[in-house]
């Protein structure tokens, strides 16, 4: 996984609810493209217009906010499909990071595998961040901190964050979680010897 | 002290304590499809892992195959690529792979508790977010992404922090007319698509328990379109007289023990829940959402709403898109809109009693001259119970399309879409923006629901031609 310590940029506001995977990387785009060519195809309902334009009015199409590293979301980011696929197409779009007031559970999970940092911060804070880049014609800095768990908005104010320590330590190190469960080995093999003989149904129906 | 399944079932399933609110959970069965599960297969093929337990592995070809009459994998074109790439590592790992054509193909989570590879007190893992589908059967059944998927494959187990518990129970009993797409779909509306999340629901009460297993697949289903991974139904004679005999079931003394070990995990009496809700069945009517999240939802009796009345900003914003997607005006009733498509099928609504109600609605009617109507059986085995109750004859007679088992135009993943602008009603989950297609627009309903705006060319209270 690639590390994440911190990102500085203009925080692209994007304050709708309920954006789904769906919207975030179209399935066919899974079907027919490669993880490291998703990046193009990040809301591309909402980047393109009909006629395959690029829509002026959509928050990354605007010059201020075409490189941000940091996304504004509404509540329940991240909802609806399971797609890692999801994550993959916003890291390419050179997101690094979305500040939402929750998201959805599977996205969030897939986020920490990644390096992408979901934060969930108050909806009056995220609004907030929104208004101060917004005031400055999107040349307002917010900076990502995660060993200090903070965010700094455009106006310099500092605003806590919480995060799993689990998560955290993942991220700043980028450790493999597949190789930490396989130091457990140990225990997993333990664990599935007593469990054949209490449910040995469980495993001699699929034999 | 008293416990909740949902207790009973993640306990003894934690390998070890991880620290800091962590467990590595123990997985009992994992589904693999041809999106998520072939690209999983190959990419632990080249991180140089084994997979830890393939014959605790199944998988199926559904969301990248045509559902066409007399499809191949190769009629989707896009697809075939993930299919072969599925049959091979399968082949070369000794999981389980149900193909086309084959008895126990099917939509993933369809083919899992049909072949009796889904029991009671287990724990499930697929790369799909439709996964708590299978909480229908009264497992803890979970949906995760591709690397959280090769994780299982590697080493059967996950690590996971333990979720609260949230139950809904239903007291009383569904009026006429109103089915399990409606239960979870008013609850939807009324608590929002985020009321689940961080949670783990056990749906409970009278009109749960007079469910069918089809119907508890259904309700769980839709877990996720509240926000949470899983849902689940605890399992009852119903579940057990379903089950019994199915193919991967436990038979003999196995199926005895295992009885006996189902019969301790229905949720104890005065266990505590995180959140525990309540709905009087005898409220709901049926539903047709009317937006671009399940959350926009109506009794089929309202009127589309005015972004105005949106609680905050963020919801004034959706609504707005959303009307504008779906081409609504705020104000009008819902029924009597007009749709261009109906589709019956995906892993919400295709079993074989979702096409028995929706033929119960077909027969003696047709299709309305500018609809065109799907439906897709949720795999062979349901295809070939409904042919030979002679459903497919009734539907094809009533106008509609018999189609070949798989995802179809619940994903658009496959070569087959709702053409942009046009309307659909559909018994699938999700009626996100370009769900059914660039530009398609989804109203979600009940098979009787989809099967009444066929007939009549209009979102249709399904009651009134009940009583027709």
């Amino acid at each position: 996984m690639e590390k994440f310590e911190g990102v500085t940029g203009p925080a692209a506001p994007l304050l709708r609810a309920n954006i789904d995977t769906d919207l975030i990387i179209r399935i066919e785009r899974l079907v027919g493209t490669g993880r490291s060519g998703l990046g193009g195809f990040a809301f591309e309902q909402l980047r393109k217009l009909p006629d395959g334009s690029d829509n002026p009015d959509f928050v990354l199409n605007k010059p201020a906010y075409r490189d941000s590293p940091i996304l504004l979301a509404g509540p329940n980011f991240g909802c609806g499909s399971s797609r890692e696929g999801a994550v993959w197409a916003l890291m390419g779009a050179g997101i690094r990071c979305v500040i939402a007031p929750s998201f959805g559970d599977i996205f969030f999970a897939n986020c920490f595998q990644n390096g992408l940092l979901p934060i969930a911060l108050p909806e009056e804070e995220v609004r907030r961040i929104a208004e101060e880049t917004e005031g400055s014609q999107g040349a307002g800095r917010t900076t990502i901190d995660l060993k200090r768990q903070v965010v700094t908005t455009p106006e310099g104010r500092e605003l806590p964050f919480a995060i799993d320590t689990r998560r955290r330590d993942a991220l700043l190190q980028g450790l493999d979680d597949i190789a930490l469960t396989m130091t457990r080995q140990g225990d997993i093999a333990a664990w599935q010897a007593r469990d054949r003989a209490a449910r040995a149904w469980a495993w001699d129906s699929v034999q | 002290m008293a416990r909740t399944l949902f207790d009973k079932i993640w306990d003894p399933h934690v390998v070890a304590d991880l620290g800091g609110g962590w467990s590595l959970l123990h997985i009992d069965r994992v589904l693999l499809h041809d999106l998520s599960g072939a690209r999983a297969l190959n990419e632990i093929k080249e991180a140089g892992y084994p997979l830890a337990h393939p014959e605790l592995v199944f998988a199926t070809p559904d969301h990248a195959v045509s559902s066409a009459p007399g499809r191949t994998s190769e009629t989707f074109a896009g697809g075939a690529r993930l299919v072969a790439g599925l049959r091979q590592r399968a082949a070369e790992t000794g999981v389980r792979l149900f193909d086309l054509g084959e008895d126990g193909q099917g939509i993933v989570h369809v083919m899992g508790p049909e072949l009796g590879v889904v029991l009671p007190g287990t724990t499930l893992v697929c790369g799909d977010s439709h996964t708590c589908t299978n909480g229908g059967m009264g497992a803890y059944a979970f949906g995760i992404g591709a690397s959280e998927l090769k994780h299982v494959l590697a080493t059967q187990c996950l690590p996971q922090r333990k979720p609260k518990r949230l139950r809904i129970r239903y007291e009383g009993t569904l009026p006429q007319g109103v089915s399990p797409k409606d239960m979870i779909l008013h609850a939807i509306g009324r608590f929002g698509a985020a009321a689940g999340t961080g949670h783990a629901v056990e749906y409970a009460g009278a009109a749960v328990r007079a469910l069918s297993v089809e119907g508890r697949l259904t309700l769980c289903n839709l877990s996720i379109e509240m926000g949470a991974r899983a849902g689940m139904v605890a399992a009852d004679d119903t579940t057990f007289e379903w089950l019994a005999g199915r193919r991967f079931a436990p038979k003999g003394a196995a199926w005895d023990a295992a009885l006996a070990h189902w019969r301790g995990l229905p949720t104890d009496a005065g266990a505590s829940f995180d959140r525990d809700l309540l709905i009087d069945a005898a409220d709901i009517a049926p539903q047709i959402t009317w937006g671009t999240s399940p959350e926009h939802v109506l009794p089929v009796g309202g009127v589309i709403p005015d972004p105005s009345d949106a609680p905050d900003a963020a919801r004034r914003a959706a609504w707005t898109a959303a009307l504008d997607y779906m081409d609504l005006r705020p104000g009008a009733p819902i029924a009597g809109t007009k749709v261009d498509w109906v589709f019956i099928g995906s892993c919400t609504n295709s079993r074989i009693e979702d096409l028995r109600a929706a033929a119960g609605i077909l027969r003696g009617r047709h299709v309305a001259p500018h609809v065109t109507a799907w439906v897709v059986p949720g795999s062979e085995r349901v295809k070939r119970d409904a042919e030979a109750e002679g459903l497919d004859a009734l539907f094809r007679a009533s106008g509609f399309e018999w189609r070949e088992p798989g995802c179809a135009l619940c994903v658009a993943a496959n070569g087959e879409a709702v053409p942009p602008g046009a309307r659909c009603v559909s018994t699938s989950n999700r009626n996100f923006v370009g769900r059914q297609g660039p530009g398609a627009r989804t109203h979600l309903a009940s098979p009787a629901m989809a099967a009444a705006a066929a007939v009549t060319g209009a979102i249709t209270d399904v009651r009134r031609m009940e009583a027709a």
